[in-house]
């Protein structure tokens, strides 16, 4: 089995196999992370404890992505199910020339896109991307800014953004805060959200969101920008609210 | 894209991801930061950006369901039978 060299940096998820003890007690065998290789060879193995640690790594990201195509939760549960079951069935042909990580995640896309194609979303989703980035988007009103015809002031803020540095740590991290960032991310459209909630949810490179989604860096630029300045939005919407 | 001369408020906010994946070009970065250190507006706006993508970060890292993880452990053991 080939191992890629000097890949590019991945964000340092690591899969940790815990051994499943028959008396389902704690065991004394230290956890270890494991690399594709091995991890590739327990699956095959029928090793247990293997696919319940990529359960444990990836599950929940898989729900997340899924629900950037799907229409609803549960559609998204049966998806990444599917999704799952794809993988097992598919590990004999695996042939490790991308990452374990990107594999599953490529097969949890193709089973979100086709059962999205299902619910009746109907633009072909290799033309996404280019689809939503297509007209020009301002990252923040225009409104916010002294108009052009204001020789002295042209283009600079109107009134400044308000600083967030005084609202109390308690209110930003709070659980309210939280469910105004979900909605926002759930009105976004879905290469938006499939981007943003990759990099800034779960943490991927950008090479690893380019190669998922197939498209270009600049692209992916533009997906990112706007789906950040979207939530940034209705951050300070609900934060200036006193 | 950026017009000659100085950068607006309203270019620079363009730009901010651009600035944040390192992809501008040094002669773009050297006149985006300089503008930024100069404009309260424009630094309290990335510092909104910055923020928003904190509380992003933390969205993550939420544990599988019990439930859910069982059924998935049958389908494997289903999938190891055949």
């Amino acid at each position: 089995m080939s191992t890629e060299p000097n890949s590019p940096a991945s964000s340092d998820e690591e899969v940790v196999v815990q051994p499943v003890v028959a008396d389902g007690g704690h065991s004394s065998i230290p956890q270890e992370a494991v690399n594709d290789i091995d991890l590739l060879q327990m699956l095959r193995d029928g090793n247990e404890a293997a696919f319940a640690a990529l359960i444990d790594c990836y599950h929940t990201s898989m729900l997340r992505l899924a629900q950037a195509y799907v229409p609803t939760k549960a559609i998204a549960e049966e998806v990444v199910q599917e999704a799952w079951l794809g993988v097992l069935q598919g590990l004999h042909r695996f042939e490790g020339r991308s990452s374990l990580k990107t594999w599953i995640f490529h097969i949890l896309t193709n089973c979100a896109k086709t059962r999205a194609l299902r619910e009746g979303r109907s633009i072909a989703f290799s033309s996404m991307p280019d689809y939503e980035t297509r007209f020009h988007e301002p990252a923040v009103d225009p409104e916010r800014f002294i108009p052009p015809d204001d020789p002295q002031g042209k283009g600079r803020w109107a009134t400044y953004p308000q600083r967030w540095d005084h609202i109390p740590e308690a209110r930003l991290l709070s659980q309210e805060t939280r469910v105004y960032i979900e909605r926002a991310i759930e009105a976004l459209p879905p290469s938006q959200r499939a981007v943003i909630t990759l990099r800034d949810i779960e943490g991927w490179t950008s090479e690893e969101v380019c190669r998922l989604l197939e498209i270009s860096q600049a692209n992916q630029r533009v997906l990112l920008h706007r789906a950040r300045s979207k939530v940034r939005y209705v951050l300070e919407q609900y934060l200036g609210e006193e | 894209m950026i017009t000659p001369g100085e950068l607006t408020c309203r270019e620079v906010v363009e730009l901010v991801t651009d600035y944040l994946e390192k992809s501008l070009l040094p002669g773009e970065e050297a006149r985006f930061e300089e503008h930024v250190v100069g404009c309260p507006g424009c630094t309290a706006y990335i510092e909104q950006v910055r923020q928003t993508i904190d509380r992003l970060h933390m969205l993550s890292a939420e544990p599988v369901f019990p439930e859910t993880k069982e059924e998935l452990l049958r389908i494997f053991q289903e999938w190891k039978r055949v």
